[in-house]
């Protein structure tokens, strides 16, 4: 009876400090982060990379004692929705990870989406941002942006100033929204659209396509590209036919001037407006802290683009997530979570997450490529709109009504 | 003694020929968090089979055999995303018949020709599809992919599930009739005519085979197959992007029967396992610079080994035997 009674005391004993023990043990929670290492999407996979990194090395107090996070890095290659599939249910069904972030590309993030829903594993989307992939998604949400929500206002803004618009954009799902959406804004404001070209997702070379928007003699051109190599070679399309000469003004999202590519761009982007949710040179407290410390991790000379900030702020939700729900992570409650986040740090500004839609609520900026102290920067004339919602699926809703 | 499996060599199944089916089904119970990328494994085995009965028997250098893996992806993902046709079977047997029609139609210019002319035209052909695709973004959604590609459960009861277990077997049932199909046809009088093309075509005609016809055939019958393989690219990932019809899978599928050995028939079944092995270890690795090691086991491969892995392990067998054999031999 004596040894009996002291193996059920020990057996309660070791529980009772399992049970205790538990909250305060190392733990880890492993995190997917798929990206893009190789292929000509490179660029803007060490951008992502970059934003992760510096928030994991700077934040590393922000998590709750003892517990780590690991992150299973691995290769998409481009925009390769299928590679991107089979990365994800790998990282789902073998390394099991908890959560998956990253993602550049939307055809990726769209061929995510079912597995997503399927697994119940929380996906928080760094940069792709085709506007409906949320959608149909209920565990994805988004740190990006929109196109509608830069392209919208863009298209109203350039209704005031110009006549005659032409468009010039990459032939893929963001590309086809920012089109849409700046047509609708230029046209209700009066303006005229004399054409509209799609340009091949993996194009090599800009100028056919920008020869004959010069030969249309536009009043100005409503570009939007994927970013990174792109952007610069775009550019390039658009002052070696010298069209800022003949008075034909290059305007488009963020996306055709990204401060990590502004300085090889050379003189000829002075005077391009776009507008974006996320500037280098912006004067936000906020974003002069965190252009200081990745110039300190990185370089004096190189600037982050939208796509740090972007992997940034996907970091710290997610790192806040862990802290509400005390070091575990569980794909309802980290929803629910992101559904009502804020964020008052963010360098972009404030911004949220719509509880409905799951999308970002961004702040929108005009800003003109200018010079400040001899370098080339995105300099924010003024705020559009402190907090706009995608306007497509505002759109949806009262469309259907 | 050069090439082992053919006409002349013995049609009886040897006991080694049932050891990669026997490995694949203790791989179901061993490894049950690998098979979605078993899957993969399998599928790429039939298209790389595909590329070795054209290749390894034929003589046929092509660097465009992915136009029909990908002819035969895009059509079952059409099928499903825009007509709703979900059955299994009908997916595959569509993916066949687009695939082999485009394979003899092609075929029939292709086959005209050969060395540099033929594998420029066949580039060009892959070239032209993935144009294609790249374009009417109506039907294939261009660079965004197509997604959400329905596939039923096979005979109403097999869901293709998130762990790949129906994937699995589906793609090693397929990959077995594949196989059945090649074997076959290497050993029979087809396959030693084919044979012979390759080793001098000139004498093939001289003696009254006709060179151009079973070109064309076999051409047709490895582009079913590789459609085949598409469709199951499809059915186990249920997307599909541009990539399948590019130049890379083309050239990594040479890479893999290489590094397996080539005109071998095992050798197909060898390089694609070796090939996705090595990748997924090294790209789990080294998430960033995970191609140069690709890169350098091809160039080991071609340095060192010319008949692929299985052309070491002949190559160690023959000495094996010749040390065991002494003088007597």
């Amino acid at each position: 009876m004596n040894s009996y009674t002291l193996r059920t005391t020990l057996v309660v004993a070791a529980l009772a400090c399992g049970v205790t023990a538990l909250p305060v043990a190392a733990q880890t929670i492993k995190i997917g982060l798929i990206s893009s290492y190789s292929g000509p999407g490179a660029a803007q996979g060490d951008q992502i990379d970059k934003g992760v990194k510096l928030y994991m090395k700077l934040n590393a107090d922000k998590l709750p004692p003892g517990v780590k996070i690991e992150l299973v890095q691995r290769d998409d290659t481009g925009a390769n929705p299928d590679v991107a599939k089979r990365i994800a249910q790998e990282l789902i069904v073998r390394d099991k990870v908890q959560l998956i972030t990253g993602i550049v590309w939307t055809p990726n993030l769209a061929a995510i989406a079912p597995l997503s829903t399927e697994a119940k594993v929380p996906v928080m989307s760094m940069n792709a941002a085709g506007a409906k992939i949320l959608n149909a998604a209920p565990y994805m949400a988004r740190t990006s942006f929109t196109l509608c929500q830069s392209a919208y206002p863009a298209g109203q803004w350039a209704a005031k100033k110009y006549k005659k618009a032409y468009t010039a954009v990459s032939d893929f799902a963001p590309g086809h929204e920012a089109e849409g959406c700046f047509t609708r804004g230029f046209k209700e404001g009066g303006g005229e659209i004399l054409g509209a070209v799609r340009i091949p997702f993996a194009n090599p070379d800009f100028v056919p396509f920008m020869q004959r928007i010069k030969d249309a003699k536009p009043d100005v051109i409503f570009a939007f590209n994927p970013a990174g190599k792109q952007a610069a070679a775009m550019m390039k399309a658009y002052t070696d036919l010298n069209m800022d000469k003949v008075n034909i003004k290059y305007l488009g999202t963020g996306d055709i001037v990204t401060d990590e590519e502004l300085a090889g761009m050379g003189d000829a982007a002075l005077g391009v407006t776009t507008v974006h949710h996320y500037s280098a040179a912006a004067d936000r407290p906020a974003n002069k802290a965190f252009v200081a410390a990745y110039k300190k991790e990185y370089g004096e000379n190189l600037n982050p683009g939208f796509m740090v900030v972007g992997a940034w702020d996907a970091m710290e939700a997610i790192y806040a997530a862990i802290r509400a729900q005390k070091g575990t992570i569980d794909a309802q409650k980290t929803v629910d979570f992101w559904k009502t986040y804020k964020s008052t740090t963010s360098p972009r500004g404030a911004f949220s997450i719509d509880p409905d839609t799951r999308d970002i609520i961004n702040p929108e900026y005009l800003r003109e490529v200018r010079k400040v102290g001899g370098k080339l920067a995105n300099v924010e004339l003024e705020t559009i709109t402190a907090a706009i919602k995608d306007p497509l699926k505002e759109w949806d809703k009262t469309d259907k009504k | 003694m050069k090439h082992p499996v053919g006409y002349n060599a013995d049609a009886r199944l040897r006991w080694t020929e049932w050891l990669p089916w026997v490995l694949a089904i203790v791989v179901f119970f061993a490894l049950p968090d690998y098979l979605s990328m078993g899957a993969r494994v399998l599928t790429y085995i039939l298209f790389a089979l595909s590329l070795d009965l054209i290749l390894g028997y034929a003589g046929i250098i092509t660097l465009g055999h992915a136009a029909f893996f990908g002819l035969g992806a895009y059509v079952t993902g059409m099928l499903s995303v825009k007509l709703g046709v979900t059955d299994p079977f009908l997916q595959l047997l569509a993916s066949a018949v687009a695939a082999g029609v485009l394979g003899l139609v092609t075929g029939a210019v292709i086959m005209r020709t050969h060395g540099l002319t033929q594998l420029m035209l066949t580039l060009a052909v892959a070239a032209v599809c993935l144009e294609i695709a790249n374009k009417a973004t109506h039907l294939t959604g261009g660079a965004d992919g197509l997604a959400g590609v329905v596939v039923a459960p096979i005979f109403g009861m097999f869901k293709f599930d998130l762990y790949g277990k129906t994937a699995y077997w589906w793609c090693l049932v397929i990959l077995f009739a594949g196989w059945w199909l090649v074997r076959r046809m290497i050993h029979s009088p087809f396959g030693a005519s084919l044979t012979g093309i390759r080793e001098n075509r000139l004498r093939m005609e001289a003696i009254g085979a006709p060179v151009y016809a079973r070109l064309v055939l076999v051409y047709t019958i490895s582009a079913v197959m590789a459609g085949v393989a598409g469709a199951l690219l499809t059915q186990t990932n249920q997307v599909v992007g541009l990539n399948v019809l590019g130049f890379e899978p083309s050239g990594e599928l040479m890479v893999m029967l290489i590094l397996g050995g080539v005109g071998r028939l095992y050798g197909a079944f060898v390089g694609p396992r070796v090939f996705w092995v090595a990748q997924d270890y090294l790209a789990k690795q080294f998430p960033e610079y995970w191609f140069f090691g690709i890169g350098l086991l091809l160039v080991i491969v071609v340095l060192f080994a010319r008949g692929g892995v299985l052309g070491i392990c002949d190559g160690l067998l023959a000495k094996f035997r010749s040390m065991r054999g002494g003088g007597t031999a």
